[in-house]
């Protein structure tokens, strides 16, 4: 329960500047994903809020509070590791009851919520155990659990899953996405560089680049409008094809890019672009076409189904009716015209 | 999600496969072991066996190979007198002996403890970061480096009590009253010896608590952030606990060294009743006084008093080697 602001945040490591000057507003009970590739500065951020490290200037506030000098301890946040960090000489419930009982909580009172999280994230049966005697899964939700003790008004989330591997990530996944819907008043700050991760898990996303805010807006925005090339490159699985020169001066725009879902094999030649299969892969469900059409990367088409087309077949691609092209200009900006 | 289902354990011939695995492992770890047991039983089982055999002959320096067996005679004897009274000799009933044992554990236990200590502070002030670390870090280690008798020696001048610096700084600073003959004084010498080894010995510790202490991730110093632990319950919920295995580990190599302690004593406190240990104590009779079977005899009870502590100790302690509980 706590509304987030950041007012030209900034964060330079010696003379090198990470985060360059970030304004940002979460809302109370919102879940807020920071996604960008590595480097971008999305866990310095992270850190930030935390307390973690020292805000070099600009304001950090909660319910309009600065908290820029506060300790991480009295900020009523808790944070989830990514390698975990629990204390490995401690049982699961000690790990979990160390804040509160630093805090003076009741004997009672902290048994009962250690029990009511173990419950919760089904953990119970391991509470007697040292972590190293758990799986990473089962680590990672001691981890979730242990914040859940300090009963947080924001949850910070340090890319939790990248330990896991990938059917523990999709199910932890849904288990955080669940735990947002039941503590709906808590606001929870996540950091990855999945953006399956953040178009799964968020109320909003902030895409970073290189310590700046490239675009903040729901999931569905982002894929939508994506507000630069950057961003619309980043968002979205696979990722957009773009075109450049030759194809893209039709449509007076420096770059063109149509997302595969939203391109079809035209039997009757009626395409905007024809070229030869190089390769398919085949998902099951959906298979993905990769057409060199003479731009210096293939077009990757989307089909339902499994793949009906070989390496060296000719094909004629075109957008699905009623789907659109996003034009940028020369600077990567998206224009409608 | 709720359970992590484990694979199923592997049919019967993995087992077997693995189980050839590990007979070529052992066989190999065998022959890896073999050169370090020849060089042991050559340079310390030999020696150790003739030591304990010398302390039940007659055996003295110039009859080393004619000497006679003569029992537990070393160790304790008896005569009774025509009075009827009982007089008991040896080694067991030997009130200089005693005294040496005394000495040595005294020693053993403060300079141990000290070093402990100290050893924790510096590591934790090498743990952390500053500029110029790496210098700091190879500074702080000469001490040790310096020969033990060179550092003696040293010392020993900066102790002395007509010209030594640390009377002539108590003098001016009016902390003495007058000088003092550290070494030369019993009532001080066991300080002054202590002191010396402390400043010695404590780079030693630190390193090996350094090392330990580097071993902990940083995150959970993060986590323990969060949770607003207090520095000095970090210290001692978190860091103590997670460096105690190095910790052990240093302090019984410390305790060895300590135990064994002669040249140090022997440099700077010669022939001081206050200071001489079981070390000195042995090595004098076995060679300044001629008396090689009670000198070896003196060795194997040294030997025997070293091993049972160092026992009790690994046990008492839970001691692992394995590099610690985690």
């Amino acid at each position: 329960m706590a509304n987030i602001q950041l007012r030209n945040v900034r964060k330079a490591f010696g003379a090198v500047e990470v985060i360059k000057g970030i304004d940002l507003d979460i809302q109370s009970g919102e879940f807020m994903v920071f996604v960008g590739p590595s480097g971008c500065g999305k866990s310095t951020l992270l850190r930030l809020v935390a307390g973690l490290e020292d805000i070099t200037s600009g304001e950090l506030s909660f319910d309009g509070k600065i908290v820029n000098g506060l300790a991480p301890s009295k900020r009523g946040i808790a944070m989830v590791f990514q390698s975990y960090a629990l204390y490995p000489h401690m049982t699961v419930y000690a790990n979990m009851a160390f804040g509160m009982q630093l805090q003076g909580g009741g004997k009672e009172e902290i048994k009962k919520r250690v029990e009511a999280a173990a419950e919760l994230l089904q953990i119970t049966p391991y509470l007697a155990r040292l972590p190293k005697q758990l799986s990473g899964g089962q680590r990672q939700r001691v981890a979730i659990g242990r914040a859940i003790v300090r009963d947080p008004k924001v949850f910070l989330f340090d890319e939790p899953l990248s330990n896991l591997d990938a059917a523990l990530r999709v199910a932890t996944r849904l288990e955080i996405a669940k735990l947002h819907h039941d503590m709906h008043n808590v606001t929870m700050v996540y950091v990855t560089h999945d953006q399956v991760e953040a178009m799964t898990l968020a109320d909003r996303i902030c895409v970073l680049r290189d310590g700046l805010v490239e675009q903040v807006g729901t999931p569905l925005e982002l894929y939508e409008n994506p507000q630069s090339l950057f961003v619309a490159g980043f968002i979205g699985s696979p990722k957009m094809n773009f075109l450049t020169g030759k194809f893209a001066e039709p449509f007076k725009a420096k770059t063109i890019g149509a997302r595969s879902e939203h391109l079809e094999v035209k039997s009757n030649g009626s395409g905007l672009w024809k070229g030869e299969v190089i390769h398919s892969e085949n998902l099951g469900s959906d298979s993905y076409i990769y057409v060199n059409v003479g731009s210096d990367e293939p077009l990757i088409v989307r089909e339902n189904g499994t793949a009906l087309h070989q390496a060296g077949d000719v094909l004629s691609v075109g957008l699905i009716e009623g789907e659109k092209l996003h034009k940028f200009d020369a600077v990567g900006k998206p224009f409608d015209a | 999600m709720a359970t992590d289902t484990l694979a199923p354990p592997m049919a019967m011939p993995g087992v077997r496969i693995k189980s050839e695995l590990m007979q070529q492992r052992v066989r190999a770890a065998r022959w890896f072991l073999l050169p370090m047991l020849i060089a042991l039983a050559v340079v310390a089982g030999w020696p150790l066996l003739r030591s304990i055999y010398f302390s039940f002959t007659d055996a003295s320096l110039n009859n080393l190979y004619g000497a006679e067996w003569v029992g537990f005679n070393n160790y304790l004897r008896w005569t009774t007198l025509d009075s009827g009274k009982t007089v008991y000799r040896g080694l067991l009933v030997d009130p200089k002996w005693w005294g040496a044992v005394g000495n040595t554990l005294r020693f053993a236990a403060y300079s141990v403890t000290f070093e402990a200590i100290f050893g924790m502070i510096v590591a934790l002030v090498l743990n952390a970061e500053f500029k110029g670390r790496g210098i700091v870090r190879a500074a702080i280690l000469i001490p040790w480096a310096i020969p033990t008798i060179v550092s003696a020696k040293m010392w020993s001048w900066m102790l002395n009590d007509q010209f030594g610096i640390l009377n002539d700084l108590g003098m001016r600073l009016g902390l003495l009253s007058q000088k003092v003959a550290w070494t030369a004084n019993s009532d001080t010498a066991m300080t002054a010896v202590l002191i010396v080894d402390i400043w010695k010995t404590t780079p030693f510790m630190a390193l090996l608590i350094l090392a330990g202490l580097q071993m902990i991730p940083k995150d959970i110093y993060e986590a323990a952030e969060i949770d607003g632990v207090h520095p000095v319950k970090q210290f001692f919920r978190i860091t103590l606990p997670l460096v105690r295995p190095a910790l052990m580990v240093a302090i019984i190599f410390r305790l060895l060294d300590a135990l064994r302690i002669f040249d140090l004593i022997y440099v700077l406190t010669p022939n001081s009743d206050s200071t001489k240990t079981m070390s000195v104590l042995a090595r004098e009779n076995l060679f300044d006084f001629d008396k090689f079977a009670y000198g070896s005899a003196m060795s194997t009870l040294l030997f025997l008093i070293i091993a049972i502590l160092t026992i009790l100790y690994i046990w008492l302690g839970k001691v692992r080697f394995d590099g610690g509980d985690r």
